[in-house]
């Protein structure tokens, strides 16, 4: 026997193709839009290794230092140094902003690191480490910038010294790594102006009339003293929540562990934008169900003569099932091949992670086949009730 | 009375719907036709040509009567859907008014799809089709598709068609009505050649006059009662 269904389709296989590339294009929407969801995921992931932290420490009764603002004094890091199962502790910060990158506004997460301690990049593509304690930073090459370009970040010019790689936020912002004392500053002062004003307010406030209180309060606000977290490394032999534990007890502050900060990111930060995503993939499911329905109904449609004539010499109607089914399902399979090449392709454009994982797309290939053979059942239907009487004729 | 092949109709009657709105297309259809013979059944409009047609083929169950296709009885108490599909296959050959190819078939595989539907191994459905088609003159189209044959060809490829399972019986339903009149010779002239050769009853449904002459035996159907009348029988070779 011979496959009708292959027949067919070369016969007419423009149509067909045509209608596969325009299905397959959807379908590419549809792994892109599964990307983006895994690509999220994989951003707070790769935010979470890439600060080589075992545990987070943030102020009290918030989900920071990423999901919600948290702050904490920068001198807590030294008594919990001191603590029983830490191997090292650093303080961090993170301020989300628009630098500029040539004629370019980029936006970066500018993080503020303490040399070697927990925090700084792993790995560098190029150049070197911070090893001064100002004016240096390292940048994530999606930023745009390039070993000895300066990057301003408000009040003052930082040299490009080194450039790291895959190091995002959990918004899929690149990094600028920069020594913390600047950051700290950075996330303090706004500009000479604001400096201006605010002195010249404190100085009007009757309260610190006398010159030498005035001059303390003037002194203790244009320095900084907070920072958003102190990571922790642990020392082995300890479990992180173990040692998570002592540091909510004795320190007044709040300790997360990896799995607790990757339960923070996943399923409270994204939880959102993941159905959001949810959505669109239903859409899109139910879209292309849509179009392989009406274009499988419309061929069969127009074969109603033959199939009678099929019918009448004797064909079954298994065999007429089957092939229409092998259609639609021959549609999807073109989608499909369609839609993973032309997600590789453009995926790589997207502004952010896009993460294409050959499980989803697994996925996506079985629900397309179900989706073909569902929408195929309108159009075996037709085809079943055709009389082969019909082909007589009246 | 020989019904070995061939085709015995007795007693047909066929009804549409029931009580007020019943048809009676069919009272009464007495026919016979003898393997190698071709005869031609005329009639006017809605006398009931269709409805036996569609009786003969299989694909509408009459009201009552008996119906014996080479040695079987096809039709006397009731019959099974399942096994029609197969009859139809294996011992009717259709020829329609259109030939009604498989658009997506070159010429060799529409004739050969019937021993394959039958289980036939696709070489030896292929090479009954070739030597068919050969008997028939048409085998230097064998690669083409339908398509590509001009309405002449197209209907002897349908005439292989409706060969190909050697049925004892093919119904052929207006079969030259798109042709001009020396290829609707033609046609006839291949049923008749055909039918000898292989022993097959064909019953004609024509308006044609061009061709009605040529008829030994015509069945007249009118009111839906066949009246059988002898043909001219005019040679045409
Ligand atoms: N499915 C049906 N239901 C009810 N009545 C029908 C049906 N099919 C045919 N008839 C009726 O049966 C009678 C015979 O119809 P049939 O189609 O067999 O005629 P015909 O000889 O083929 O006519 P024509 O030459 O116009 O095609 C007509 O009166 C027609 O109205
Ligand atoms: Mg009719």
């Amino acid at each position: 026997m011979i496959s009708l269904a292959a027949r067919d389709v070369l016969h007419a296989w423009g149509k067909f193709v045509f209608t596969g590339v325009g299905l397959g294009l959807l379908i590419g929407v549809t792994l892109t839009m599964a990307g983006v969801y895994r690509g999220m995921v994989d951003d707070a992931k790769v935010l979470l290794n890439n600060s080589g932290a075992d545990l987070w420490v943030v102020q009290k009764q918030t989900l920071g230092p990423y999901a919600e603002p948290s702050s904490v004094h920068d001198d807590v890091y030294r008594s919990i140094l001191g603590m029983p199962g830490v191997a090292s502790a650093a303080n961090v910060t993170y301020l989300t902003m628009q630098v500029q990158q040539g004629d370019r506004d980029v936006r970066v997460m500018v993080v503020g690191i303490v040399p070697d301690g927990p925090g700084a990049p792993g790995y560098l593509l190029a150049g070197r480490q911070i090893v001064r304690s100002h004016y240096e930073a390292v940048a994530d090459v999606g930023t745009g910038f390039k070993l000895g370009q300066v990057i301003h970040i408000r009040r003052h010019n930082y040299t490009v010294v080194g450039l790291t790689r895959r190091m995002v936020s959990s918004g899929g912002d690149p990094m600028v790594f920069i020594p913390l004392r600047d950051a700290q500053e950075a996330q303090f002062l706004k500009d000479n102006d604001a400096i201006l004003n605010e002195r010249n307010r404190t100085a009007a406030n009757p309260a610190f009339s006398r010159p030498d209180v005035l001059e303390a309060v003037i002194n203790s606000q244009s320095n900084n003293p907070f920072v958003n977290a102190v990571l922790v490394q642990i020392k082995s032999g300890f479990t992180p929540e173990q040692v998570a534990e002592s540091i909510r007890r004795w320190k007044r502050l709040q300790a997360y562990t990896r799995a607790q900060m990757e339960e923070i990111l996943v399923a409270k930060l994204i939880a959102t934008s993941s159905k959001q995503i949810g959505m669109f993939l239903v859409i899109l499911a139910i879209v292309s169900a849509a179009i392989v329905a009406f274009i499988i109904y419309t061929l069969t449609m127009g074969k109603i003569r033959e199939i009678a004539v099929l019918k009448l010499i004797g064909t079954r109607n298994r065999t007429i099932a089957g092939m229409i089914m092998q259609q639609a399902v021959g549609l999807g399979l073109i989608g499909f091949i369609v839609g993973k090449i032309s997600a590789t392709v453009w995926a790589p454009m997207f502004p952010k992670y896009v993460l294409l994982e050959p499980g989803d797309a697994l996925r996506g290939f079985i629900a397309i086949v179900v989706i073909c053979i569902l929408a195929s059942l309108l159009a075996i239907r037709a085809a079943l009730k055709v009389d082969p009487a019909e082909a007589i004729g009246g | 009375m020989a019904r070995d092949r061939g085709i015995f109709i007795e007693g047909m009657r066929k009804r549409y719907g029931e009580g007020e709105t019943a048809v009676d297309a069919l009272k009464e259809v007495n026919m016979q036709v003898m393997p190698g013979e071709v005869v031609g059944l005329i009639g006017p409009s809605g006398s009931g040509k269709s409805t036996l047609l569609k009786a003969l083929g299989a694909v509408i169950e009459p009201t009552a009567g008996r119906m014996i296709l080479g040695d079987e009885v096809i039709y006397d108490n009731g019959w099974l859907i399942s096994d029609l599909r197969a009859l139809r296959r294996d011992k009717i050959g259709f020829v329609f008014q259109a030939p009604y190819l498989i658009p997506f078939l070159d010429v060799t595989d529409n004739v050969a799809l019937l021993p394959m539907l039958a289980g036939r191994p696709n070489g030896e459905s292929r090479q009954r089709a070739v030597e068919l088609l050969e008997a028939l003159d048409i085998a230097h189209r064998a690669g083409a598709m339908p398509s590509q044959l001009s309405g002449g060809e197209q209907q002897r490829v349908a005439i292989a068609r409706a060969l190909v399972n050697q049925p004892p019986v093919i119904l052929a339903d207006e079969p030259t009505a798109p042709l001009d009149s020396e290829r609707a010779l033609a046609v006839i002239r291949i049923l008749n050649q055909m039918a000898r050769q292989y022993q097959t009853a064909i019953i004609v449904v024509t308006h044609d006059e061009k061709i009605i002459p040529t008829f030994k035996r015509i069945y007249h159907i009118r009111d839906g009662r066949t009246h059988e009348e002898a043909g001219e029988g005019r040679e045409f070779e």
